[in-house]
């Protein structure tokens, strides 16, 4: 799994790859992600309750539901920034935060679980910029700590993420003198500097202003052409109707129901989908 | 509120008159008034025997006490911030043990009084004989050397002084850790940085600006304890300038020696403070204000 990554000359803008990505190509592959029988509890309260998923590589998945659902845990758990009680999930077959031999699963070292989240682009609500590290240094970062590429690459690197997201004149800005919105595009490309299978949006238009919300959502859109597996949690419905492949509905930590866009948008069969989509359109 | 006067037309622009604080010009007359005061007294006034200040100012005895109170400081420091470092980390480890040590290790040395510390460690030799250094319970010794020649007064001070300020530097650093915002950690986490790469880059570089102001009053305060080492009889600046003034009975002089000497310390202390504050401010205000230098320069070029 590690050498996965080794292949920083691909970049978004290619046709979507086949269903099943081979895992050790030289493009750039779309992660499929699998979910199984996932429970999660906080205290007494449960977060996910029985969670099974698959989230086909290449695809958009939009995730809806009432808050404390369980929709951002279910984010987080994918990239192992919350460990779960039971079930698991693979990304391309392997086990995020375990190693399997034989029919037993070993816990992973925290070593290895930072190179696994390597293939997880991971963006926050609220952005989570390193605020004391300019633009351009907070997008190279990560690969060159990983030793992905060398700092001169890098900073090429990082010049054609920041062309993908419209902010090349930023390079030198500080994040915090930066709109909400452009600190959030800001955080997409330090995210895709990693190249990674597997795009994680949690409510990433949940702090802006209304007016922002759009040159953010337009950079995803744009992402889901490129054929990186993405999954976005938002309460954004036009956004889902737009572009989402797959629609998924959350209520008290299980999932309600899934379908299309406009199956569950337009004919929800549940009556709690429609009652959340009365009170929200 | 409403103003019900007609709109002023564009081409006849207003005067503004700016507001006026009759107060704030009696509070300049006071201030002024206080300082004419002192800066007669200290002036006029003989018994602070001036030339006898001016004599021992820069006189090699008092150099060398200063130059000793100046190394006291910068090795309480170093010791002070690398031992208070690895004590913030192990007190916010998830290793049980590590972290109760370090909690006790700080609880230990905020208890007790510096003085009493250093007068401890002076007569180690008296709890033990020798200083060794092995696997407990075995045989097996590494070093071992007596301890009356290990620990001279420069190294008991040293130790004192390193030892207690490392227990409220380590409370200061942890502070600032845990000021950092959880989504930082998150943040770094999620770009699978290494955790020395995530402590050092990420979350360090801005807990220092949380570190900084009450690092440097620990520091300045750090600075004027050392004096405290006068009851090892290390001739440090204090120490030395109580020495000479019992001999030469000139009291008050020889104390405003020291007095200027310390003001002196704290200046440059303060005004690297500043400098340090201002470069770990990058990025996080909006815009950085020009240093006092800059504003003085900007000043000259402006005027004619």
């Amino acid at each position: 799994m590690s050498e996965a990554f080794d292949l920083y000359v691909t970049r978004p803008g290619q046709a979507a790859p086949e269903a099943v990505a081979p895992p050790r190509t030289r493009t750039q592959t779309a992660g499929r992600i699998e979910i199984s029988n996932l429970s999660k509890s906080f205290g007494l309260h449960k977060a996910l309750n029985d969670v099974s998923l698959t989230i086909e590589p290449g695809t958009v998945t939009v995730i809806l539901g009432p808050s404390g659902s369980g929709k951002s845990t279910l984010l987080r758990t994918i990239n192992h920034l919350e460990r779960v009680d039971e079930g698991f999930i693979q990304i391309d077959g392997d086990y995020v935060g375990y190693r399997r031999k034989g029919d037993k699963l070993y816990e992973l070292k925290e070593k290895a679980i930072l190179k696994q989240r390597i293939h997880c682009g991971y963006v926050f609500q609220n952005f989570n910029l390193f605020p004391h590290m300019t633009v351009l240094d907070n997008i190279i970062e990560a690969p060159i700590v990983h030793g992905l590429l060398n700092r001169k690459q890098a900073i090429e690197r990082a010049y054609e993420l920041l062309d993908t997201v419209g902010l090349r004149e930023k390079a030198n800005a500080w994040p915090r003198h930066l709109s909400g919105g452009q600190q959030q595009r800001i955080a997409i490309a330090r995210a895709l500097a990693l190249n990674p299978k597997v795009m994680l949006f949690d409510e990433p238009t949940s702090a802006l202003d209304p007016e922002l919300v759009g040159e953010v959502l337009d950079v995803i859109k744009k992402l889901a052409e490129s054929g990186v597996t993405l999954v976005v949690v938002t309460h954004e419905i036009g956004f889902a109707r737009q572009v989402a492949d797959r629609v998924v509905f959350m209520v008290d930590g299980a999932v309600v129901e899934t379908g299309s866009a406009s199956q569950v948008l337009d004919n929800p069969r549940h009556q709690r989908t429609r009652r959340f989509l009365e009170k929200v359109l | 509120m409403t103003d019900s006067s007609p709109r002023p037309t564009p081409s006849a622009p207003l005067k503004v008159v700016p507001a006026r604080y009759p107060l704030r010009l009696l509070g300049a007359v006071f201030a002024l008034f206080i300082l004419l005061a002192i800066v007669q007294s200290v002036a006029t006034n003989p018994r602070w025997e001036w030339a006898v200040f001016r004599q021992w100012f820069f006189n090699p005895v008092i150099l060398e006490g200063l130059g000793r109170t100046l190394l006291l400081t910068l090795l309480g420091t170093v010791f002070g911030i690398i031992f208070g470092t690895l004590l913030a980390l192990a007190r916010l480890s998830k290793s049980y043990l590590l972290n109760s040590l370090a909690w006790a290790y700080i609880w230990l040395f905020r208890s007790l009084p510096l003085l009493l510390v250093l007068i401890v460690l002076y007569n180690f030799s008296y709890l033990y004989d020798n200083l060794s250094l092995g696997i407990p319970f075995t045989s097996i010794e590494f070093f071992k050397h007596p301890t009356v020649d290990l620990l001279d007064q420069f190294t008991v001070a040293v130790i004192g002084l390193s030892a207690v300020q490392s227990a409220y530097t380590a409370e200061i650093i942890r502070g600032g850790i845990v000021g950092v915002e959880q989504g930082q950690h998150e943040a770094a986490a999620a770009l699978g940085l290494p955790g020395y790469r995530r402590t050092f880059r990420i979350i360090l570089p801005q807990a220092l600006r949380a570190i900084i102001p009450t690092g440097f009053n620990e520091v300045i305060g750090l600075a004027k304890g050392t004096s405290i080492v006068y009851v090892l009889a290390m001739p440090d600046l204090f120490y030395t300038v109580q020495v000479l003034y019992n001999r030469s009975q000139q009291v008050i002089p020889m104390l405003m020696v020291a007095t200027v000497w310390y003001l002196v310390i704290t200046t440059v202390l303060s005004v690297l403070q500043y400098y340090v504050e201002r470069y770990f401010s990058r990025g996080a205000t909006r815009q950085v204000a020009p240093t006092p230098l800059q504003r003085l320069r900007l000043w000259r070029t402006a005027k004619p």
